[in-house]
């Protein structure tokens, strides 16, 4: 923006637009010291829900998709402190504001359709409601389960995000905004991917300490590999584990790791985390994550 | 300094409108494919780069502080090395 207006951004509920994390063209010069040209991926496409596409369908899967950056986010976010090194530490933070921001475009994609803000999905809805994999819930325990975890969760979510944007065929998402932030995502996504693989590598091909480390925390991250293939009614786009599999298995190979053969984490009745069930941790990142906004709703800062 | 850990990379980043890659902090690291990453991460937030160079520190091999008069003040008292000192004849086009 080139106004110095403080309204600008804002929207008429007083919440900056997520949008604007894309930012118009800041190519504006005196600013910024070196960062100019930045785009807008959602320049030029017109917002309204294409004619023909189910709006519930989309509104449910725009959640789905941004609860899991939204919760996985959170994850990353309670390792902020705690890493071993200073410059992991600004890695994985800006891992996890990449995830948060596809959580302010998804959701905000979701709410203009359902009528809500971006703020009341995230923060006032309660954990039922919440259709993030539970793969994106788990605590990591230590710095080898972070990293597995990361490599999983970034290599499906890239090849289905690449998918959406339609960067594999020809055919995209169905809705040109999905497409585009699926496009300005997946680029984020390979990075993460790409910082994951490297640790994994190292880990496994390491000493006989973090090789045992690094096969431990596979092990332990498996059963919650399943659930990310189970088919999803209304799903807008769907990965083949095989796509998935190909590039893990080429990490593992590299880093002399087994790939575990572990059986699927249960659904409970049929229902797993994009049904709303969750495991016990969910519980606990939301009474964490929803607290200050349900304290003071409305609040502003 | 002498601490266990990582070794030390300086980092030099080219902008989009600069021309060479310019000295813009150190990093910890343990190989130059961390220091690349790390740099990535630590230097380049705010889009202000399209190529890094990651250097470890204990490869470079920079003038002392305590030799600086030997190394620099002979220079100090040569205006005749600078190309304005001379007159240039009027016949000379094109200066």
């Amino acid at each position: 923006m080139s106004t110095l207006d403080p309204s600008a951004g804002l929207d008429d509920t007083g919440h900056d637009s997520p949008y604007d994390l894309l930012g118009d063209d800041h190519d504006d010069g005196h600013r910024w010291a070196f960062g100019t040209g930045f785009t807008d991926p959602l320049e030029g496409i017109d917002t309204s829900v294409p004619a023909g596409l189910d709006a519930d369908a989309l509104a449910r899967y725009c959640l789905a998709l941004g609860d899991d950056a939204l919760i996985y986010s959170h994850r990353l976010q309670q390792w902020v402190t705690r890493m071993p090194e200073l410059e992991e530490e600004t890695a994985i933070a800006n891992i996890a504001l990449d995830l948060l921001g596809q959580a302010r475009m998804l959701l905000a994609r979701a709410g203009a359709i359902l009528g809500r803000t971006e703020d009341q999905l995230a923060f006032f809805r309660p954990e039922k409601d919440f259709r993030n994999v539970r793969l994106a819930e788990h605590g990591d325990r230590d710095f080898a389960e972070l990293v597995g975890r990361l490599l999983i969760f970034s290599t499906w979510r890239l090849a289905l995000f690449e998918r959406l944007a339609g960067l594999e065929s020809a055919m995209g998402a169905p809705d040109p905004v999905l497409a585009a932030i699926a496009a300005k995502g997946a680029n984020e996504l390979a990075y993460h991917r790409d910082y994951a693989a490297q640790w994994v590598v190292r880990l496994g091909d390491g000493t006989d300490q973090s090789h045992a480390k690094m096969q431990a925390a596979l092990d332990v991250l498996w059963p919650l590999t399943g659930e990310l293939y189970r088919p999803d009614p209304g799903a807008l786009a769907g990965v083949e584990p095989a796509a998935v599999d190909a590039v893990i298995d080429e990490v593992l190979a590299v880093a002399g790791l087994e790939r575990p053969d572990r059986a699927p984490l249960g659904a409970v009745s049929g229902h797993t985390g994009r049904d709303g069930v969750h495991t016990e941790a969910m519980g606990y990142i939301l009474a964490e994550l929803q607290s200050v906004a349900r304290a003071y709703p409305d609040a502003a800062w | 300094m002498t601490e266990p850990g990582w070794p030390l990379y300086e980092v030099f980043l080219r902008g989009k409108r600069g021309l060479n890659h310019v000295h813009v902090g150190s990093l910890h690291a343990a190989d130059p494919q961390m220091a690349l990453h790390h740099a990535r991460d630590l230097y380049t937030r705010r889009n202000e780069g399209v190529s890094i160079w990651v250097v470890a520190a204990a490869d470079i091999t920079a003038s002392s502080p305590d030799e600086k008069d030997p190394f620099f003040a002979p220079a100090g008292d040569k205006v005749y090395r600078h190309p304005t000192f001379y007159d240039i004849p009027d016949d000379v086009p094109h200066m």
